[in-house]
């Protein structure tokens, strides 16, 4: 068997290797993808965002489960951070989804961000892709435990859910507005707490402030994930604003939208790889000495670089 | 920085609730350069060899100081064996007994690591044995 077959009949083993690939040597798996994308398109992709500690993998266990005993299958794709100075890291979510690790109908990957910076990792649609392969109805992406600005999880996924728990400052204000912005849906989780109810306040009176005329107003739901409390009324709110996206054509648009940035990512890619593969390093350090010199700035050093490429030195912008 | 992280998960199978020293080394393999998979106490042999799968992991490390590591490191061995993933390499330790480690070794067992090992050694081995792929 192939690995595309493999990953076509859903072999988990598969599935892992092609996903290592994909992290490891990109360029290598770039003709396995290209056999896979035809088969692909299927699965409804969910972000989970939220600030370190509020319940995402927890969350995502329980939603899975349910989805399960629905006969929906499941694909898990857990970002951790990677630290920058060693290049490790430790991937911890999977503590609270190991009741899921034995059941065939469900995958799941741990990832470190591996000096991505918004949330993510480099490959992260990329392993979305083989999931939606494999055959996985939904996949669930949980983003690094976010602070503001960490919003890469929006130009990837169908439906974003930003959990929030009450008690993390004293009010809404804290919690940046770039996290917010990016919320379909709602989760104040850990209710069993003191708080929850304001916190949905709060949300509301935030939503009801927000000036702009919108299509979709982003429910607030609130759960208790390790009591299984509330799941149910989050997954029809993931089905009722994926319905909403189908109907206005947003689902099709938001998805074009990925495949432009995809695109123009790639083409970045190739465009730097194949004029800094033709490029000896070795001008960069004599250009450095002119540059710390204040002899030349580092338009005039870039320009200089470039120069086989763009003719007379002098274009740009 | 390495081009390709060791992925290792670090599981403690059985219902034996002494961490600190899978905790301690799974910092100190983060520490190395490592992706460290960590999935709490109280797995089961076939909760650990499925992650391994879907980690894809290089090595797997069991940490065992409850007394029944001569049951769960063969059945882990066995079903790793299974689902033809017996390249992974598998390393243990904990409280083991001098006398039980051969019969693990002849199990499929890498190497045992018992207490007052260094966090370097376990690194060491690690770089040593896995195989590149
Ligand atoms: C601290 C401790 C506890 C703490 C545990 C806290 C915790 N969260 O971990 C508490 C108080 C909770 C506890 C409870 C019990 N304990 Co206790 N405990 C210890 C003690 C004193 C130290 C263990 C420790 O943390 N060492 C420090 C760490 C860093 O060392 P380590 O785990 O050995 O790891 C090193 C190596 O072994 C190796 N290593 C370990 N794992 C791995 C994995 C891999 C892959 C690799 C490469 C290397 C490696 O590398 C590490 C670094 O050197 C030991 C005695 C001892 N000296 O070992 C008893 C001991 C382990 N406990 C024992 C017992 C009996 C119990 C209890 C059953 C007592 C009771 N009757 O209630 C309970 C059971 C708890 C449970 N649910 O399982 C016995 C086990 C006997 C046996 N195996 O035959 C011991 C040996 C004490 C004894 N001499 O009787 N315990
Ligand atoms: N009281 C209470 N605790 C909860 C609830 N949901 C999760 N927790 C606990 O909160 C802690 C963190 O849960 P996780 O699911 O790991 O949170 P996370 O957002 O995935 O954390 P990171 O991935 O580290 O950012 C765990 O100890 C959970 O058991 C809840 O509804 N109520
Ligand atoms: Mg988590």
């Amino acid at each position: 068997m192939t690995l595309v077959e493999g990953i076509l009949a859903g072999k988990q083993r598969a599935i892992a290797r092609l996903i290592t690939l994909v992290e490891n040597r990109p360029r290598e798996a770039v003709p396995v993808l290209q056999d896979l994308y035809p088969h692909t398109g299927k699965a409804l992709v969910i972000g989970i965002t939220g600030p370190p500690g509020a319940g995402k993998s927890t969350l995502v266990a329980r939603l899975t489960r349910r989805l399960r005993q629905r006969g929906k299958t499941v694909g898990i794709i857990a970002v951790d951070p990677t630290s920058p100075f060693t290049g490790g890291a430790i991937l911890g979510d999977r503590i609270r989804m190991q009741e899921l690790a034995t059941d065939p109908g469900v995958f799941i990957r741990s990832m470190g961000t591996r000096g991505s910076l918004g949330g993510l990792a480099k490959a992260t649609h990329n392993v979305i892709r083989i999931l939606d392969a494999a055959g996985k109805d939904y996949i669930f992406v949980e983003t690094v435990g976010v602070g503001q600005s960490e919003v890469d999880i929006v130009k990837t996924a169908d439906s974003t859910l930003v959990v929030l728990v009450p008690g993390l400052g004293d009010d809404i204000q804290t919690i940046k507005a770039g996290i917010l912005e990016i919320a379909d849906i709602f989760v104040v989780n850990k209710a069993d707490r003191q708080g929850a109810d304001r916190l949905v306040a709060e949300l509301e009176m935030m939503l009801d402030l927000s000036e702009k005329e919108v299509a979709w107003r982003p429910p607030v739901y609130t759960t208790v994930a390790t009591g299984n409390q509330g799941i149910d009324a989050v997954l029809e709110g993931i089905e009722e604003h994926v319905r909403h996206l189908y109907q206005n054509g947003q689902l099709e648009a938001r998805r074009r939208e990925r495949y432009r940035a995809e695109i123009m990512a790639i083409v970045e890619e190739e465009i730097k790889a194949r004029l800094l593969g033709q490029w000896s390093a070795g001008s960069l350090e004599e250009l450095l000495e002119e540059v710390a010199a204040r002899a030349k700035d580092p338009y005039a050093a870039a320009r200089e670089i470039l120069k086989p490429w763009t003719g007379n030195g002098k274009g740009g912008s | 920085m390495q081009e390709r992280p060791i992925r290792v998960l670090i599981a403690k199978p059985g219902l034996d609730g002494h961490d600190r020293g899978a905790k301690v080394l799974a910092r100190a393999l983060r520490d190395a350069g490592m992706e460290v998979i960590y999935t709490g106490l109280r797995q089961t042999p076939e909760q650990i060899v499925e992650t391994g799968i879907q980690e894809d992991v290089d090595v797997i490390g069991l940490s065992i100081l409850s007394g029944a590591h001569n049951h769960l490191f063969p059945r882990v061995m066995e079903l790793l064996r299974e689902k033809g993933a017996e390249d992974i390499l598998v390393i243990g330790g904990g409280i083991i007994p001098e006398d039980d480690i051969p019969a693990l070794k002849e199990k499929g067992i890498a190497e045992i690591f018992t207490p007052g090992t260094t966090t370097r050694e376990v690194i060491e081995y690690i770089r040593e044995h896995v195989q590149q792929r």
